[in-house]
């Protein structure tokens, strides 16, 4: 959440402070002594900033909307240009304008440490589609399946190179400089492309996988703020002094209800809720989960006399959205407060200024970061392993696997199970 | 070996106050005036050498005792370097006026590195962990549901230390706590990722462990006595004691011995056989192709006179050169990494618990690099088998119960069979 400082400026008294000159992004240090404790029920300014960040607000709900209607290859984009934005509001926060004037080639480093990650991370997760896709014509599809073959190998050697390249590039004096941008790159790309892969991971699987949870994300985010708007009054923890144990309590409440009827609104669109074989963009048709299929719960007798209904149909996916509901509203607000810890650490208001209102994309991703890692984690432990039986496998051999490879798991397995039997 | 020239270089303290702090900073002027000095004509080097020799020993006798012992103490033997050298790097950038207002934050380090060891070995020894486990009923049902949800037990441990980690900031130290736990996280995975394809190499046969491992070794020796006796030109500035001529007779020599030496390691069975489960007694198994040696006819090469009508050679001999052409030309970049390191943060070594070499992350330095490129390597060219085939064998031997994959594979048996009659 973007702090109100910048409205207020012109009200507190300044002391010269030359760091100050360097930054527009830092925090005047007075300024924050004195608002620090400034809850948003008193601040006189609220309604006028509210305006600004409902307007871009709207703005990103189109366009997130316009691209999910467009299907799973644009979304994929999506996240990609967001990927890139992130990486590049991080990656300058790391320099400092005049040691970098005597290395150049830093930022070009950075770069191609970025474009490996994403060629390493995107070919894994995305070879089984990419091989689907190129079917058709013979020669691309050899190439295709060579290149996956050899992803591990391609990549680790960009990385060699990039690692010897670093290495030759060390300049006498700078070397704890290099070093610790050198680290940093790799923590930056770690965090941004660990979340996204895990992101593209879901968002194949079906688009519901995606947009449910960024959905409760941004539902905590805006009932956190409009509980505090209203009611907020106890500080909930010293890093973000805005934020309420009542907008905190509140939102939680108000997230888990909205995750059990949101998820029976989404799931009844066949677009959100069918994986995606393949890169097409085209219309998807797929027989439905059991998962998302209803579920007839009869109603204890004392409330039956009441209602109409003597059941009512719950999809099992409503029970697994009360879980993530549950996530998205107690433990995804950490990767906020760590944000926000990050932020003073390093002295800095925002990692960037791209969304008017909200600061920077990374400002907007923090909490969906922790949230999408969660939600492909809890995908395949809770809800793809239960549906493995001796039929369902039976049906993935059988489909996904050709006549030589099934074969080879024939033979394979019977060695093992040989083993087991002595 | 800075230390045993330091008292004929006059060390002037012109006020650096610094110096009395640790013991293990490099003193800026004897740097300065030895910094420029080869091997070759140091005095006191044949003293140093035999320190290095007398450890060097040592370490060689216990590692070949343990390759004897097998596969289960190899792995020990790597998770017990491992944890020496996450504390001599966790103990690195330690600070000890903060630390002391930071109570249990070097319990959380702690926490990551067991997370992440469990991650790491679960993964890795999952399978072979089932496979050892199949006699007793109640083990292999709490090992199989243990496995089966072994990637959110980690999340959630992981996630425990990120909160942890958040509910203790405090205030005027959140610059020095997210410093440490960038660190953290990337010693973690230094250490980790390294050590993991480590442990899977060796349970894919112990050669595909000690071949790399042996090659840095040799290429180490090989270019520490071609410097001793023939260094001149000096190769990086970042290692002033590495030269040109010990650079490129170590290559020959590690690309020889890398021939030469995975004949003589391909003929062993103990050496060359995958361990499918955690046992320790001894192996017996089908070498596999690349194990079995080719003869090659030398008729048209050689005169007559020599006795040798036709070689014999093993087909991993020719992996084993780009394994010695890796490991001669790219691994030392990592000893190179660490010499940048400890002159960026101005350490002499990480540790100090191997007399003549200094700590265990020295010793590491290129074995890690290796390491990687050693499984990356068996992984995309020796190794040939579909990686779709994997998951879903991985998939039936997790999730079956071993009644349903029995029945799984009477079923798959009966349907092959109808759509490939004769090919049965």
């Amino acid at each position: 959440m973007r702090d109100i400082h910048t409205d207020h400026s012109c009200n507190s008294p300044r002391t010269p402070n030359f760091r100050q000159r360097r930054r527009s992004n830092e925090i005047p240090a007075e300024i924050n002594k004195s608002n620090g404790n400034f809850l948003l029920v008193d601040d006189k300014f609220k309604y006028r900033s509210m305006w600004i960040r409902a307007y871009s607000s709207m703005w990103m709900l189109a366009s997130v909307s316009l691209i999910v209607y467009l299907g799973h290859l644009y979304i994929w984009a999506m996240v990609v240009i967001i990927q890139i934005f992130m990486a590049s509001e991080l990656f300058n926060l790391l320099i400092r304008a005049t040691q970098d004037r005597r290395l150049p080639k830093f930022k070009l480093l950075n770069w191609h440490f970025f474009f490996t990650a994403m060629l390493f991370v995107y070919g894994r997760i995305l070879s089984k589609q990419l091989v689907n896709t190129v079917t058709s014509d013979k020669f691309l599809f050899r190439l295709v399946c060579n290149l996956i073959k050899y992803q591990m190998v391609i990549c680790y050697f960009l990385y060699i190179a990039g690692f010897v390249w670093f290495i030759l590039s060390l300049k006498k004096r700078y070397y704890k400089y290099q070093f610790g941008q050198y680290a940093w790159t790799h923590m930056i790309l770690i965090v941004v492309f660990t979340q996204s892969a895990f992101t593209v991971a879901n968002i194949f699987e079906g688009i519901f996988w995606f947009l449910f949870p960024a959905s409760l994300i941004a539902i905590n985010d805006v009932g956190a703020y409009f509980f505090g708007f209203y009611f907020g009054r106890t500080p909930l923890i010293k890093l973000s002094p805005k934020k309420t144990w009542e907008g905190f309590i509140g939102a939680s409440v108000a997230t888990m209800i909205a995750a059990f009827t949101f998820a029976n609104f989404l799931a009844r669109f066949q677009w959100l809720t069918c994986p995606r074989k393949d890169l097409s963009t085209g219309w998807l048709q797929c027989d439905p989960d059991p998962i998302f299929k209803p579920e007839y719960i009869p109603l204890p007798g004392l409330i039956s006399h009441w209602l109409p209904w003597k059941e009512i149909a719950v999809l099992p996916v409503q029970w697994h959205a009360l879980w993530m509901g549950l996530f998205a509203s107690i433990i995804a607000p950490f990767g906020g407060f760590f944000a926000s810890g990050f932020k003073r650490a390093f002295k800095i208001k925002d990692f960037g200024d791209s969304i008017p209102g909200h600061g920077g994309f990374t400002d907007r991703m923090d909490c969906q970061m922790v949230m999408a890692v969660f939600v492909y984690i809890y995908h395949q432990s809770f809800v793809v392993a239960e549906d493995y039986s001796v039929e369902t496998l039976l049906d993935q051999i059988m489909r996904n696997l050709g006549s030589e490879e099934q074969l080879a798991l024939y033979a394979k397995l019977g060695q093992i199970l040989q083993e087991r039997r002595l | 070996m800075q230390k045993d020239t330091s008292t004929s270089a006059p060390s002037t303290t012109s006020g650096r106050i610094r110096h009395r702090k640790r013991s293990n900073e490099v003193i800026p002027e004897v740097s300065k005036a030895n910094g420029t000095q080869l091997l070759v004509n140091d005095k006191s080097k044949y003293k140093s050498m035999l320190i290095r020799a007398y450890s060097s020993v040592w370490m060689i006798g216990g590692f070949v005792l343990i390759i004897y012992m097998g596969h289960l103490y190899i792995t020990a033997m790597v998770v017990v370097i491992q944890i020496f050298m996450a504390r001599e790097l966790f103990n690195l950038l330690r600070r000890a006026h903060e630390d002391r207002q930071l109570p249990g934050f070097r319990l959380l380090n702690w926490h990551f590195f067991f997370t992440a060891m469990l991650f790491v070995y679960g993964r890795i020894l999952s399978q072979r962990l089932v496979n050892t486990v199949t006699s007793d009923m109640v083990l292999y049902r709490l090992v199989s549901s243990l496995i089966k949800y072994h990637t959110v037990i980690c999340y959630s441990l992981y996630i425990a230390g990120f909160m942890w980690f958040i509910l203790t900031l405090k205030k005027k130290m959140y610059k020095y706590q997210f410093g440490q736990y960038a660190w953290t996280h990337m010693i973690l995975i230094v250490v980790f990722g390294q050590s993991s394809f480590t442990v899977a190499s060796i349970f894919e046969g112990i050669f595909w462990f000690l071949l790399p491992a042996t090659l840095i070794v040799i290429n180490d020796i090989a270019a520490y006595i071609f410097g001793f006796f023939f260094g001149k030109t000096p190769l990086i500035k970042l290692s002033p004691k590495k030269t040109w001529e010990g650079f490129i007779g170590a290559s020959v020599t590690t690309i020889i011995s890398a021939f030469l030496l995975a004949d003589i390691m391909g003929h062993s069975q103990w050496l060359t056989c995958p361990r499918k489960d955690l046992s320790t007694g001894w192996l017996h198994c089908d070498p596999g192709p690349l194990f079995k040696p080719e003869s090659y006819s030398l008729l048209g090469w050689t005169p007559h006179w020599f006795p040798w009508k036709e070689v014999s050679i093993l087909p991993v001999q020719w992996h084993a050169l780009c394994l010695g052409l890796f490991a001669s030309i790219i691994a030392p970049f990592g000893g190179f990494f660490a010499s940048g390191f400890k002159r960026a943060f101005k350490i002499k070594d990480f540790g100090d618990s191997i007399p003549g070499h200094g700590g265990i992350t020295d010793r590491m330095d290129c074995q890690m690099v290796m390491a990687v490129f050693a499984y990356i390597y068996h992984q995309s060219f020796v190794v040939q088998h579909s990686l779709s085939v994997e998951m879903i064998l991985d998939q039936i031997l997790i999730n079956l119960s071993f009644n349903e994959q029995e029945a799984l594979y009477g079923r798959l048996g009966e349907i092959l069979q109808q759509g490939i009659p004769g090919k049965f």
